[in-house]
């Protein structure tokens, strides 16, 4: 019974108790899954970091008398056309594709969120005129949307961004505008709006933290789709421009040398893998652990 | 259902009058004058001249957006910047390309993606389970194109089982296909899952088993109808990742759709071309979507008899 | 009642238990009942006293892992334990049915009633397809549903929660199984469709002479329905009596706690109190049990040995036990 009463406690502030809390991170803790995934993206975070004492000198200065050489000691991954080293290339990568990770989905973040609890909570016109545009940018697949904005805005590290970035938002305003929408409804809500409790005040402490399960969840997930996507339009030469190592950048080049030096293009896509799939598996563990259905 | 029927098909015309002004303004967004983009960098002063009088861009914006959805009810695109050739022309001569390697791909993922995920949700936590959970998920992080590149070194160079582009028979369609299809295979088993776990626990399974029915007909007849039904709703998303991972397949196999057309435009700036194909996909994507969403409403019994 | 006749059902030393991430539940941990035939046997407890996960073991209804029942239940003398999957099969839904509480939930929303109530039927008589259809028609007429033919082909959305829960009645009764296993029938209905509900059940039980095993909270019910009751805590039986003597004299401190809570006219006349006597604490979790009598920590006459070891189950007469050191002297 106490159980229930503290729940019920919880839902009338609209935030985990600590003891929830603690309960959910335990879950967590427990799937192995995404505990792997979560290594995963801390390797790459190091990496990223510490990316001038792993590879010292520039992975894009050209070394053509050691064009296309197979795995050696100096070069563990090889080299690539022009005789630079794929695992340095591959590890300055890790930062490029790490930017553009949390530049996609701040994008998603700052403009998104707001956006949908606007559009949530106060309904009527603001609502529907969001909703509008919200449909006809989802009525692109992702990816086309982000390559017609790159047509428009044209190619590039920045440009990439924004444009992967902006086909996000609307994700982030539907998802968090289904939540704000059902959360308004509660009656805490209500109480509180009968109180006088001003709506900002609302937004913030009652329904935003609620709406923070689905965010985390979709943050994780989407850093993974923005890395694949970057790479997408880096192989099709529209993205990062070389010679920015891009992983999906290096590949584009790879390309050309498949039949007789195929570990330009394998390696750098082994990179964007275990990249995508930390944060796969992340997400899904964190969903996993945070569903309200699966309350333990 | 007819109220969800109509509703429905009303939703879809905010959202066409919504792209076609997203694609009239994207093309006035560019940098320069809109004539000379349209008629192409080799296009002499003159020419675009013609061009800015033909398609009324010394006319107000929005009369030049009358004219522009004028010219959309008349199917007509304009004109490639690169070739001359009408785009609609061009368009279509590539699209049932496109279209073969997509339905390829769907039917493939329906049949290896549903049956792996009813198995998993059977048999959770078992290894058959871990295998096609751990596979499925690789399938969801990988990069279509590098999965391509990667079976043609594999199929093409090492083995040489496989031609590694280009069209002619159907051995050049198995790697494109398949390569398209594996990120919807693995979306749809993972989906397929849950889906089956969820309903699995739903009471009227149990209910189902507590009549003695074999676990087999409480599976397929009860617990399999209810799970699908999500799972058609988001067939139509797969579908646009289909589109989109055509656009990336094609490239890498040289193949002659629609999605190598957009990439080739993009690099080439031929704007009419780029903006008929995007429309051509989004069209596309809105119509599957649409059916699939009159599909679901058929089979949910709920929405039918309303 | 003479001690002749055999019970249709009799359950010894049932423990079901679950192996759970944060230790070992031990939802039903050493219960024994009989069922007789042509009897409503009433089963009540609070919510999470087991009462349910017992119904649920009875005709393994329970994924094991992670459950585990042991135990002996034997059904017209055979262990139903013993069964294979096939032989459980044969028993559900066919010698032995049972309804649940919620019937928004426990019918498939994409089959049609008539569906769902013919394929028992098929596939217990092995009668055809349209004989089945007719039959599950006839059930529907039975359970008094207007217009069985066309509710037959509905959908379970389109009938109202009474008509739902009547439609599981037709559903569990449709083979003429000699036990109905009825979970909170009523919980989730309103109070007049209740009564219907119960004075339909009634009515039934006497035609198909089937009997009843009646799981609720609700002593409101029991005292309607029931000619015997077993009450439940923690997992264990702690009182067994026919219905007029648990009510008149109830001997278990939680019985009395039970009873005392029921809000009835004329109260404040007979026991001179006007609050409704509650019972302090709550039902304690299955990961931390008391030591010795479960309901300890809750009993207002506990004594020193009750918190040492838990109670022997003492029989008072035929069919009177009761679990108590009170008793126990």
């Amino acid at each position: 019974m106490t159980e229930t009463t503290k729940n019920e406690a919880s839902r009338t502030q609209g935030r985990l108790p600590y003891s929830q809390l603690r309960r959910r991170w335990a879950k967590l803790r427990r799937n192995k899954a995404a505990l792997f995934g979560g290594i995963l993206i801390l390797i790459f975070i190091v990496i990223a970091l510490l990316a001038p004492v792993l590879f010292p000198g520039s992975p894009s200065a050209p070394n053509l008398m050691k064009s296309l050489e197979r795995s050696s000691l100096e070069h563990p991954l090889g080299t690539d056309e022009l005789g630079r080293s794929i695992l340095g290339r591959i590890i300055y990568g890790s930062r490029i594709s790490l930017l553009i990770a949390v530049g996609v989905v701040s994008f998603g973040l700052l403009i998104g969120v707001p956006l949908g609890l606007v559009s949530g909570y106060y309904r009527g016109k603001v609502d529907f005129g969001i909703q509008r545009v919200t449909d006809t940018m989802l009525a692109f697949p992702g990816f086309l949307l982000a390559l017609a904005l790159v047509a428009v805005l044209g190619v590039g590290l920045k440009n990439t961004v924004i444009s992967i970035g902006i086909s996000m938002v609307p994700i982030y305003i539907r998802l968090v505008r289904g939540c704000a929408l059902s959360i308004r409804e509660e009656v805490y809500v209500e109480a509180a709006r009968a109180v006088g409790t001003r709506d900002i005040v609302i937004l913030l402490r009652h329904i935003l933290p609620n709406v923070m399960v689905p965010i985390t969840v979709q943050t994780s997930l989407g850093m993974g789709m923005a890395i694949l996507f970057a790479a997408g339009l880096g192989f099709l030469g529209i993205g990062v421009q070389p010679p920015t190592p891009e992983w999906g950048t290096m590949l584009s080049s790879g390309r050309a040398y498949l039949f007789h030096s195929p570990h330009v293009a394998t390696f750098p896509g082994i990179a964007i893998v275990l990249a995508v799939l930390g944060f796969n598996l992340l997400g899904d563990g964190l969903r996993d652990a945070l569903d309200p259905r699966f309350r333990l | 259902m007819l109220q969800y029927v109509i509703k429905r098909l009303l939703s879809t015309i905010p959202v066409l009058i919504g792209i076609s002004l997203l694609l009239f303004f994207m093309l006035r967004m560019l940098p320069g004058d809109p004539a000379q983009v349209l008629a192409g960098q080799m296009a002499t002063p003159d020419e675009v001249e013609l061009i800015r009088h033909q398609l009324g861009l010394d006319r107000p914006v929005h009369v030049q957006y009358a004219f522009f959805l004028g010219r959309l009810a008349r199917f007509d695109l304009g004109r490639s910047a690169r070739t001359q050739n009408p785009v609609t022309e061009e368009i279509w001569a590539r699209l049932p390309n496109t279209m073969l390697l997509a339905v390829v791909a769907i039917t493939l993922a329906c049949l290896f993606g549903i049956p792996a995920g009813i198995i998993s949700a059977v048999r959770p936590y078992t290894w058959i389970d871990y295998v096609v959970t751990s596979t499925a998920i690789f399938g969801i992080s990988m990069p279509v194109f590098w999965l391509g590149l990667m079976l043609v070194v594999v199929f093409a160079v090492w083995l040489q089982w496989l031609p590694a582009g280009g069209t002619g028979s159907w051995r050049h369609v198995i790697l494109p296909s398949f390569t398209l299809a594996a990120f919807v295979v693995a979306f749809i088993a993972r989906m397929t899952r849950s889906s089956m776990i969820e309903v699995l626990s739903q009471d009227y399974t149990t209910t189902a088993r507590s009549k003695g029915l074999k676990e087999q007909v409480v599976v397929i007849k009860h617990a399999l109808k209810n799970a699908l039904i999500p799972i058609i709703t988001v067939i139509g998303l797969q579908f646009g990742m289909l589109l989109g991972g055509a656009v990336l397949t094609e490239t890498v196999f040289a193949w002659p759709g629609v999605g190598r057309l957009i990439v080739d435009s993009i690099l080439a700036r031929d704007y009419p071309m780029i903006q008929g194909a995007i429309l051509v996909f989004g069209l596309l994507y809105i119509l599957v979507n649409l059916v699939v969403d009159l599909l679901y409403a058929y089979v949910d019994p709920r929405i039918r008899y309303d | 009642m003479n001690g002749q006749v055999k019970p249709l059902l009799a359950i010894h030393g049932l423990a079901t238990r679950f192996h759970t991430f944060e230790g070992m539940v031990n939802a039903v941990d050493g219960v024994d009942m009989e069922v007789f035939p042509g009897e409503t046997l009433g089963l009540v407890g609070e919510s999470g006293c087991g009462k349910s996960v017992t119904a649920l073991s009875i005709l393994q209804l329970l994924r094991c892992p992670p459950a585990e029942i042991r135990g002996r239940i034997l059904f017209e003398g055979i262990n139903l334990l013993d069964l294979g999957r096939e032989g459980i099969r044969k028993i559900r839904g066919n010698s032995i049915s049972m309804i649940f509480q919620e019937p928004m939930t426990s019918l498939n929303p994409v089959l049609t009633i008539g569906e769902q109530i013919a394929e028992a039927i098929v596939l217990h008589q092995g009668t055809s397809k349209q004989e089945a259809w007719e039959r599950a028609v006839e059930m529907l007429q039975m359970v008094q549903i207007p217009e069985p033919g066309a509710r037959a082909r509905d959908y379970p959305h389109k009938l109202s929660g009474g008509m739902r829960q009547r439609a599981m009645i037709a559903m569990a009764l449709s083979c003429h199984p000699q036990l109905l296993l009825a979970d909170e029938p009523t919980t989730a209905l309103d109070v007049t469709i209740q009564a219907q509900i119960t004075s339909l059940m009634a009515r039934l039980k006497e035609e198909f002479e089937t009997s009843i095993v009646i799981i609720t909270h609700n002593l409101g019910l029991i005292a309607e329905m029931a000619r015997r009751v077993v009450v439940m805590y923690a997992g264990k039986v702690v009182e067994e009596a026919p219905v007029e003597e648990l009510f008149k004299e109830p001997l278990h401190p939680y019985t009395q706690g039970l009873l005392g809570s029921i809000p009835w006219i004329g109260r404040k006349l007979k026991t001179g109190r006007r609050e409704l006597q509650e019972i302090p604490g709550i039902v304690p979790s299955p990961l931390e049990m008391p030591e010795g009598c479960r309901f300890h920590p809750r009993c207002p006459r506990v004594m020193d040995i009750c918190c040492e070891q838990e109670p022997p189950m003492v029989r008072l007469a035929e069919h009177r036990r009761v679990s108590c050191w009170l008793e126990a002297k």
